[in-house]
């Protein structure tokens, strides 16, 4: 008995033990974060020089830096938050509706068109973007595609496979009675889908959602290629020509600006982090 | 019940300018068409596209005798292999750590897997300023130096992707059946006799797919590698051509048709697809492997 309690201790000490390790660990890990924090308010020649120290009397610089940064690289940031912004927003329910749409359709009819349709998103899934960047690009200027309002088509056309690919995954794991019993009751096929499918759907619908918006938000080279980036910047790109522009690049404002843009993906994490786990992790099992 | 079945059927079919038309459209422009348009000039010399002329395979000789290519193909390869290493290594300690019941362990997992959600961009530009802060003090660069370039990439890649390949090991750890660890403690089976002989054999699968994840992530890596180091330093060959010695191949892929001017982009194109047909045989591969797991399930 005696002999049990000691390993019950020993067991508990181990575990503290690992607990202690873990929150260093855990420190150390956001410390890339916090340098940006502390850096943000530094005075340009500081970031370079004292990287990680925290700003002294000589060193800070106030909110100087957001200020700077709001037009620095002679485009307003406000206008790359809100491009970002409608693009995310545009593309994401763009994708989920259509394609919930149409991996309804495949599952449930499964013609011989369907089934193409459907090896084609599979296949779309291996296919790297550096295939067919030139061509998509191209092909996207000459369809007018090349604005923030027009460029979620792009986006549906190139994640159509993996949301197809999800949606008909889960379709098809849902019982066929229950939409026959809506068509019993008189419900068309377009009623069905919306009144009874899609509600049906939400798990997926959020997986789905959420793989999309820190795709198309994150995405760098898609809209560098098909916008116009002299009039259309969206904050990957914005932060990539503050470096590409200049020789000398202003580190504290670049900073800056890089706070800014990582505190609504961090807010968004920490608001809807069981859903976001969930998504990738489903993401990454299927695809 | 099957009148009924098809009846609805047919009811559906008659909408399926609705339900496919936008998708199929959509796809048509962003995927199906650029794909093929892509082969097709793979094998032409063109400056735009209309004026395409076929020359066979010129494009794939030049691509495959591009020093550059070259150098990034293997330069890819080692990045993509030593990540996967470090990688799954890393998040598959943290996991089985994790799944021990260990006081904050939601808290631990929030934290590393918060890097996941920054984009390439961003995490080069965080990174890059660190590598810089630290290499000052040396009177360097990462942008300076090939070694310091490999490393500052692999360290990024770890704390990008660790919390992410965690999630999926938990999984698979907390999907371990009780009872046979139970049965190996009463065996009288030690703590490292467990975990190599009952608990990695049963997430073998997800061993498996995190292994060809982080293979292809690592493969497919641009962002990052472009705001990182973009490529430098450069060593210019014997012939004149440069070679950038830390660019990976779609780095190198993007360089040859938006940066070596427009002569070579049929090569570029080549180079293209033979990165299509090694990353696409990469992911094949898992899907054969997943779906086979399914079947067997």
């Amino acid at each position: 008995m005696m002999n049990k309690e000691q390993t019950l201790a020993a067991e508990q000490r181990r575990k503290t033990i690992l607990s202690a390790v873990l929150a260093v660990i855990c420190v150390i890990y956001v410390l890339p974060v916090v340098a940006v924090v502390i850096n943000s308010f530094k005075q340009n020649t500081f970031v370079k020089t004292e990287t990680f120290a925290l700003p002294t009397e000589q060193s800070y610089a106030g909110f100087d830096n957001f200020i700077t940064g709001m037009t620095f690289g002679n485009y307003p940031f406000a206008s790359s938050v809100l491009y970002s912004t409608v693009i995310t927003i545009l593309s994401t329910a763009l994708i989920l509706i259509f394609c919930s749409m149409a991996a309804w359709y495949i599952a449930r009819v499964s013609s011989k068109f369907c089934k193409i349709i459907y090896y084609l998103c599979v296949f779309s899934m291996v296919v790297p973007f550096q295939m067919v960047m030139f061509t998509l690009s191209k092909t996207a200027d000459a369809l007018k595609l090349n604005t923030p309002w027009t460029i979620p088509i792009v986006y549906l056309g190139f994640g159509a496979g993996l949301a197809i690919f999800m949606f008909v995954g889960f379709v098809k794991s849902i019982p066929l009675e229950i939409e026959e019993a809506a068509a019993i009751d008189g419900c068309g096929p377009v009623r069905t889908f919306f009144s009874v499918v899609l509600p049906m759907l939400k798990p997926t619908l959020i997986s789905v959602g959420i793989l999309e918006i820190m795709w198309v938000w994150n995405d760098y080279l898609l809209p560098v290629l098909v916008l116009d980036i002299n009039q259309y910047r969206t904050i990957p790109i914005h932060i990539q020509y503050l470096k590409g522009s200049y020789g000398t690049v202003d580190l504290g404002a670049t900073m800056a600006l890089i706070l800014l843009s990582i505190i609504p993906v961090i807010a968004f994490y920490l608001a809807a982090q069981k859903h976001i786990i969930k998504g990738v992790a489903a993401g990454a099992v299927k695809g | 019940m099957a009148s009924t079945k098809n009846s609805i059927r047919s009811a559906t079919r008659r909408w399926s300018w609705l339900f496919l038309g936008p998708v199929v459209a959509a796809f048509i422009i962003g995927f199906v068409w650029p794909f093929f348009q892509g082969i097709y000039l793979s094998f032409c010399r063109f400056k735009l596209i209309s004026d395409a002329q076929l020359t066979g395979l010129d494009n794939y000789g030049q691509a495959l005798a591009d020093i550059s290519f070259q150098h990034s193909f293997w330069y890819t390869a080692l990045t993509a292999v030593v990540s996967l290493v470090l990688i799954n290594v890393l998040a598959f300690m943290v996991a089985y750590v994790l799944t021990q019941n260990i006081k904050g362990s939601n808290l631990f997992r929030t934290v590393f897997f918060m890097p996941n959600l920054i984009g390439g961009i961003v995490l080069g530009y965080i990174w890059s300023m660190i590598f810089d802060g630290i290499l000052a003090a040396y009177n360097t660069s990462i942008l300076l130096n090939t070694t310091y370039g490999f490393w500052g990439l692999i360290i990024l890649m770890c704390w990008q992707q660790v919390g992410y390949m965690m999630i999926i090991y938990i999984a698979g750890l907390q999907a371990v059946p009780e009872d046979m660890l139970e049965a190996a403690k009463i065996d009288g089976a030690t703590k490292w006799q467990t975990l190599f002989k009952v608990t990695i054999p049963n997430v073998m699968p997800s061993i498996t797919i995190c292994m060809f994840l982080s293979l292809t992530n690592g493969f497919k890596l641009f962002d990052q590698n472009l705001a990182l180091t973009g490529g430098l330093p450069y060593i210019i060959q014997p012939d004149g051509s440069t070679v950038n010695t830390t660019e990976m191949l779609a780095l190198n892929i993007y360089n040859t048709f938006y940066t070596a001017g427009a002569g070579v982009r049929g090569v570029a194109q080549a180079k293209a697809v033979i990165f299509f047909i090694l990353v696409a045989g990469l992911g094949l591969a898992q899907l054969a492997y997943t779906r086979r797991r399914e079947v067997q399930q």
